[in-house]
Order: structure tokens, then sequence, then C-alpha cells
């Protein structure tokens, strides 16, 4: 195999195991846009969303796609639950009595998981929905099937965000509350509504980002939401926390580094990676990719 | 009485910025409160638009009780609110900032009419409707949130310092709109600092001081208070 050949490769994997992250620092992006909150819970909607997925298919046998949109539903309730009883009271709280909120909220998450027999603390082979078939694209670069379905789920989900952002009234209230609150009031958009539609999206992203992921590496587990979800909160500090297209980018730059730093062999030094990316984009460009140099509101 | 506020106290924390105000506005009116620098005038129109809560007292609108209801049911009732320092979304485009404007309007027809004639007031908007609105200047801003305003075809329309930070040529301007605009039927609630210019156009206007009506009474009346001049009019009425 040429380098060329290797690059491209790692290319394909980097974008795929990206869109995954870019899936889950979407709802990072967004809650982060209209409520100021990092939402450290976000990667246990990831592992349910995963786990949603492995129910419905064991329980009803159905294909991918149903499958998809169930457990987003699903996880969609699950965000606007979680905002209603965990995020709203403490809206005008200290903004780090939200973040120990969330932190909490992340471990309750696993170990309610744990919890549950059914689930439990070892991990679980997640059903085979597709065939796992292989295609060389050129002479030794091969694309599989699951990152096809990674990537054509993704696109389309990225393509359906980004008209709902731009083109429904809900997305342009998303938009007007991230923006400000009272002046968005002021048109009479109902701001709590508008926050319970932000989490249903970001959380609905983070399940089909679950089901990717699981269906991709074959495995469950309750804590699988962890790596991957800090992964993904670099991704979208890395483009710009706020900013939709910045977590997309974020995280394909993140995915594709990761699987260089595995091929180049120090796959050992993978997560590490991710988290040095973090401290030097906090040293130099805390904004991050697109992100502006937000004046924060006094 | 298309707007009655009566003994409205407003509290921020332990400070008591709205201390027992008591104001009317009649439907057809233009009535303007002026008052220095955190007199409370901003507050009290938050506290009708229902962005801030009376502690006591009661604002009534056209027969409804404001002090329970919410934002986005008050504008629905027919109020809308130009805030302080125009508030504009400044990473949309103008148009997207005059639909927000009807966000509540259901009917698609009567929506593009209303826009018609926003740029019929303010042609500049018109010429502008694909700019982001955070590239706007500040007299164009300040259009844009009173055209956003006017979208949502109030029956009363407040205004926080319209004037604020604009020149000379252009406050002129914005006051022959907010002229213009009650003159095709809209009621108006003024607030200002730029007492001179306010009350040359008012029928009507009340004083706040530390969040009390010090003085209220006809727009002509209280121009040649003499108290007034000194405090607010620079001593000079009319500039001479
Ligand atoms: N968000 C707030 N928190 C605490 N105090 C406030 C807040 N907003 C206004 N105030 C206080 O309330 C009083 C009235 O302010 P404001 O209504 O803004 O006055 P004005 O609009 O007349 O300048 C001032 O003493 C101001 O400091
Ligand atoms: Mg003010």
């Amino acid at each position: 195999m040429t380098l060329a050949q290797q690059v491209l490769q790692q290319l394909i994997n980097g974008i795929a195991l990206g869109s995954v992250y870019a899936l889950i620092a979407l709802g990072y992006t967004m809650v982060y846009g209209i409520i100021r909150l990092i939402n450290f819970a976000h990667g246990e909607v990831f592992m349910i969303g995963a786990f949603a997925g492995y129910f419905i298919i064991t329980l009803f046998n159905i294909p991918i796609v149903p499958t998809l949109i169930l457990a987003m539903a699903f996880c969609a309730l699950i965000g606007i639950v979680m905002e209603r009883l965990a995020y709203k009271p403490l809206r005008n709280a200290p903004r780090i009595a939200a973040l120990m909120t969330a932190v909490g909220l992340s471990n309750l998450f696993q170990n309610l998981m744990v919890y549950f027999k059914a689930v439990g603390a070892s991990p679980k082979a997640f059903p085979r929905v597709i065939d796992i078939s292989r295609y060389e694209v050129m002479q030794d670069v091969y694309l599989t099937s699951d990152k096809i379905l990674t990537l054509v789920v993704a696109v389309l989900l990225m393509v359906a965000l980004q008209y709902i952002v731009h083109n429904t009234k809900m997305g342009k209230a998303m938009r007007a509350v991230s923006q400000d609150k009272d002046a968005a009031q002021l048109m009479g958009i109902n701001v709590n509504t508008t926050i319970s539609f932000t989490f249903a999206l970001g959380s609905a992203l983070a399940a089909a980002g679950g089901i990717l992921y699981a269906v991709s590496y074959g495995k469950i587990i309750y804590n699988m939401g962890s790596m991957p979800g800090l992964k993904a909160f670099v991704s979208a500090v890395l483009g710009g926390i706020g900013s939709i297209p910045g977590a997309v980018v974020g995280g394909m730059i993140l995915g594709i580094t990761e699987n260089a730093i595995s091929a180049a062999g120090y796959s050992m030094l993978r997560d590490a990676v991710a988290f040095a990316i973090l401290i030097i984009i906090l040293l130099i460009k805390p904004a991050g990719i697109f992100g502006k140099n937000v004046r924060e509101k006094v | 009485m298309m707007l009655k506020i009566e003994n409205l106290h407003v509290y921020y924390d332990a400070i008591h910025a709205i201390k027992g105000v008591t104001l009317n506005v009649q439907e057809g009116e233009i009535v303007s409160l002026i008052g220095a620098n955190g007199a409370g005038k901003t507050t009290i129109l938050r506290t009708i638009s229902g962005l801030e809560r009376a502690k006591e007292g009661s604002i009534e609108f056209m027969g409804s009780k404001l002090t329970d209801m919410s934002a986005p049911e008050i504008v629905k009732l027919g109020i809308s609110h130009v805030p302080e320092g125009r508030r504009v979304f400044t990473s949309m485009s103008v148009l997207e900032n005059l639909e927000l404007g009807a966000y509540l309007s259901q009917n698609k027809q009567s929506r593009d009419k209303n826009l018609e004639k926003v740029f019929e007031h303010f042609p500049r908007l018109y010429e502008r409707r694909q700019q982001l609105a955070g590239t706007l200047s500040g007299g164009e801003q300040q259009m844009l949130a009173m055209g956003r305003a006017l979208m949502s075809r109030p029956k009363l329309m407040m205004l926080d310092e319209p004037s604020m930070g604009l020149a000379p040529i252009l406050v002129r301007q914005i006051f022959d709109i907010i002229k213009e605009i009650h003159k095709q039927g809209t009621t108006i609630l003024l607030i200002e600092q730029n007492a001179n210019m306010a009350l040359s156009i008012a029928d009507r206007a009340y004083v706040l001081e530390t969040g009390k009506i010090v003085m209220s009474g006809s727009a002509k009346e209280i121009m040649q208070s003499e108290d007034i001049k000194n405090a607010y009019l620079g001593g000079a009425v009319h500039g001479s």
C-alpha cells in the first residue's frame, strides 16, 4: 500500500468518525448557544440513543432507518425532560450550579443504566442491522457499508438541521433566542418552548450518532458516551462553541486527527491528543475557528 | 383608557426601582415619560411588556390584566416595545428581523402587507433588506427596531429612548416617523432623556424621578414648568 492510499484510507475513516463527533457536537453547540450551558450529560444521551436502538432492534426487529427515527424521537423526549427538570429551575442561578448539575446528571444516567438489569455493566453486542460489506473504491482503499451509512445519515441530518435552523419558524426563533432572549420575547417568541425544541433537536442528533457508532463498533456499554462526548465537546470548542458549522468542522478535524495518529502507530496517544487540542485552542484562539470574539454580556 | 398603570412597584432583588407609579395612556395619544438616567423608565416599559414582574400594583391594557401574562401574550394583545439600545438581531438579515416582528401572525398575506407598509415608512430598510442587521448604522438599526415593532400591527407602540446616540438630524427624522406612525392610528408611549424633543411631539407627559412620578400634565404645561426647565431642558426651552 502506498502512502497516498494509506492517507486516503485514513481520511475516509477519519471523516466517518468525525461525522459521529459532529452529530454529538451539534447538540453541545446549540444548547450552549441558547442557554450558555455546557451540557456534560449530552454524551449520555448519545449512549441512551445507542441503547434505545439496541432495544428497538431486539424487540421489534425493524430495519435501521425506522430504528434511527424511533430512537431519535425517544432521545428528543429525554432531552426535553432533562431540560425541564434539571436545567430550567437553574436558569437564573449562577452558571456553575447548572454546570455541576450537568456533571451530576451524566453520572446519574450512567448509573441508572447499570441499575437496569437489561443493560447492566458489561458490554452488549449491538445487533447486526446492516450487512457489513467492503467496497474497494480505489486499489487498496476501502469503504465499508457502516461507514457509508454513517456518512449518508450524518449528511442528511446536517442538511435537515441547516434547513430547520434557517428556514423554519422554530429555527428562526432558536436563532433569535440565542442572540437576545429579551428581544426574542418582545417578538412574541416563547423562550421555554424554543429551549425545549433546541434540546430535542440536539438530543435527537446525539441519538443518531450513538446508533451509527454502535453499528460501526458493534458493542455498546453504559459508559460508552464519556469519551465520544468529551471529544465532541472538544470539537465544538475547536469549531467555536455556539457555531453550527463550527461543530461540523471541529468534529471532522478531530476525527481525522485521531485516525491519523492511530495510523501513525501512536494509538495510545489518540485520546490524549484530543485534549492537547483543547488546551491549545484555549490558549491560542479560545473563540474557536468560527467563533466571534464573543463579548460576555454583563 | 387604553393603558392603565396603578400603584406599580418593581424590585430588582433588594433595589426598589419603581415606587408606586400611576400612569395612563388614552387611545390615540402620544404620552411621553421623561426622567434622568436611572429614574426607572426602562423598568416601567419592561414591566408592561412582561420582561420584569411587578411586586405590587396593576397594569391593565384595554381591559386585560397584564401583570400575570407572559411577554408573548402581551404582544398578542397589541403592545409592541422598541427596546432601549435597539436590540436588533445583529447576525440576521434586515428582512429576517422584520419577519420575526410578525412572529405571531399566521396570515402570510397580511404579513406581506405589513412589510410593504414598513418599507414605506423606512425606504432605507428596503434597500438594505438582505444585509445583516449588525452592519447597519445606529440610525438604521433604530429604524429596523421600529419597523420590526410595527410588523405586529400594534395598537400601542412603546419606544425606549429612540434618540439615544443619534446625530440631531437623524433624531428629527426618527421623530417625524413616530409622528407619522401615530397619525396612522397607533397610540404611542415614548420614553426619552431628550425631553425637549419628546415634549415637542407629546400630548401629555409624566416626569419620573428615582422611581416616582413627580409631575404630570399636558406636554405644554410641563415644558413651561421652571423645575423641569432647570432639570431636564438645560434651562432653556426650544434651544432658543
Ligand atoms: N437588571 C437590573 N438589576 C439591578 N438593578 C437594575 C437593573 N436594571 C435597572 N436597575 C436599577 O433600577 C433603576 C432604574 O433603572 P432603569 O429602569 O434602567 O432606569 P432608566 O431607564 O430611567 O435609565 C436604576 O437604579 C438601575 O440601577
Ligand atoms: Mg433606560
